[in-house]
């Protein structure tokens, strides 16, 4: 028998979807403002491993020469970022989600063998409520970040008026450095997610639209054999 | 016969779980894919939408210059003169000044020796022309400073670390009279009360506005010195605004005339569709 069980609230699907267009459209201007000083590599002991960004990728997704637009559309969006985030970390609070969402003390014990059972390394993976350990570090993970997009995003914006922020986050070039990991970190988070939600299946994916998810559940059978 | 059933009086029966389902996957999916074209239609109007007239400011989409605009009122409001820009030592100021742009800087007729700086106190016509010609008109004011006069007030240092729109940042060192000062020796506090102040290169090629609270921050200078020498040609000799609380386009090289105005100057990179205000 199938059974409807209730899984995501709709602020929390609402705030999902919201933040997806507007996260991607930040990373676009982004990248646009980026590029006018594209000046960050990972070079250990003289050797360059990786260049952001090579021309090729910029041309791809015609970045060159958009400055002022990217500075235009990015401190637009900043402020839809902003509200939708805060928004969503209330209603955590108020409604109680956050319990699910949090990490607690066994989390990152859990977190380990759930990563072991995803890459079916181990049969079982540990007994969990709406989020397993992975998911919620995951989760929670993410929103910090956001907010660390906000906080160093505002310390580059306004480094003289928010002196405190810029100090905060390691004065003005540091904090446009973690600015950038942060944002190469959404891209690392996405794909990971991206990845989770196909194997996951319809189910899951349905939950984050609808609202729940349909369970099959064994009907007690009337006839038992002797 | 499906209709006729919707109209039909009675007691309802109980949806079983199929329907239950049925039901509100079209209702969500629905109501998603509804909100997410309106989105994308919203996207792409945003996208598509008409250029600002060129004025004073130019080149950006309508909608994004209102936000520009709605976002400098925004901050304007946290703008205080208490808020000062950090201060490095001396030791820690870049020895070569990074150089990135000459705009209006390439008049072949400059005479350093004949420069003036000239304030136009009222009247005349608020915008110098290319070769600098006349500044004022009928019933104009103008002041004419030479840089000796301007040599002689206190002197104000500043090492801090200089901003770039395009996202580089250098700690230099520079000196001069801070602006505040020049307005009140020069007596010029009556049109310092206007909002805006405009200054403009001789040449009348490169032009910036600056509101009057930024124009009038303690660390706004007239710099005339560079590393305790005299600025050289490429960083904008004789005189050069240094204004912390904005980007590098706002730090004006070789100024040539200032004015005062309640609207707003012309501002070359403002044309450009940057931000008007692009203060810090």
């Amino acid at each position: 028998m199938k059974v409807i069980k209730e899984k995501h609230p709709l602020v929390m699907r609402w705030t999902h979807w919201v933040n997806f267009p507007i996260l991607a459209i930040m990373i676009w201007s982004g990248l646009l403002i980026y590029w006018a000083n594209d000046v960050y590599t990972i070079t250990i002991f003289g050797h360059t491993f990786a260049r952001f960004f090579p021309d090729w990728f910029y041309k791809a997704l015609h970045i060159p020469s958009s400055l002022a637009e990217g500075m235009a559309f990015h401190f637009l969006f900043m402020w839809f970022f902003a509200l939708n985030g805060f928004f969503y970390v209330l209603y955590t609070i108020f409604s109680g989600e956050w319990r699910l969402l949090l990490p607690n003390r066994r989390s990152f014990k859990e977190a380990w063998l759930v990563l072991l059972h995803d890459l079916h390394i181990r049969k079982t993976a540990p007994p969990q409520k709406k989020y397993n350990a992975a998911q919620r570090i995951a989760y929670t993970a993410i929103i910090i970040m956001g907010f660390g997009s906000l906080v160093t995003g505002l310390a580059i914006y306004k480094p003289v008026q928010l002196y405190w922020l810029a100090w905060l986050c390691g004065g003005y070039s540091f904090a446009r450095i973690l600015h950038f990991i942060l944002t190469i970190g959404y891209v690392l988070f996405f794909i990971v997610h991206i990845i989770q939600v196909i194997l996951a299946g319809w189910n899951n994916f349905r939950s984050v639209i609808s609202g729940f998810e349909v369970e099959e559940i064994r009907e007690p059978k009337e006839n038992t054999t002797p | 016969m499906r209709w006729k059933r919707l109209f039909k009086r009675g007691p309802k029966k109980p949806l079983t779980v199929e329907q239950k389902i049925a039901r509100r996957n079209f209702i969500s999916f629905g109501t998603f894919f509804v909100l997410g074209g309106a989105a994308f239609g919203g996207w792409k109007w945003l996208l598509n939408s008409p250029v600002e007239q060129a004025g004073v400011t130019g080149h950006a989409r309508k909608p994004l210059r209102r936000a520009l605009n709605q976002t400098e009122l925004f901050f304007r409001r946290i703008f205080s003169d208490k808020h000062l820009v950090r201060t490095y030592p001396k030791s820690m100021a870049a020895r070569r000044v990074r150089v990135n742009s000459r705009i209006g800087m390439r008049d072949p007729a400059f005479r350093p020796e004949e420069w003036r700086l000239r304030v136009l106190r009222s009247g005349g016509e608020a915008r110098s022309e290319p070769g600098g010609g006349p500044l004022t008109g009928p019933g104009g004011d103008l002041l004419t400073i030479t840089i000796e006069e301007i040599r002689a007030l206190p002197k104000t240092e500043i090492v801090y670390d200089f901003k770039c729109v395009e996202g580089w940042d250098q700690i230099q060192h520079w000196a001069g009279v801070r602006f505040s000062d020049f307005i009140q020796h020069f007596q010029l506090e009556e049109q310092a009360k206007k909002n805006y102040v405009g200054l403009e290169t001789p040449d009348g090629k490169y032009y910036v506005g600056l509101d009057r609270e930024s124009a009038l921050h303690p660390q706004t200078i007239l710099a005339y010195e560079m590393n305790d020498q005299p600025i050289t040609d490429d960083h904008g000799a004789p005189l050069r605004l240094i204004i912390p609380v904005k980007y590098g386009i706002k730090n004006l090289k070789r100024i040539g005339t200032m004015t005062f105005s309640d609207t707003r100057p012309r501002d070359y990179w403002a044309e450009q569709g940057y931000d008007y205000y692009s203060g810090l």
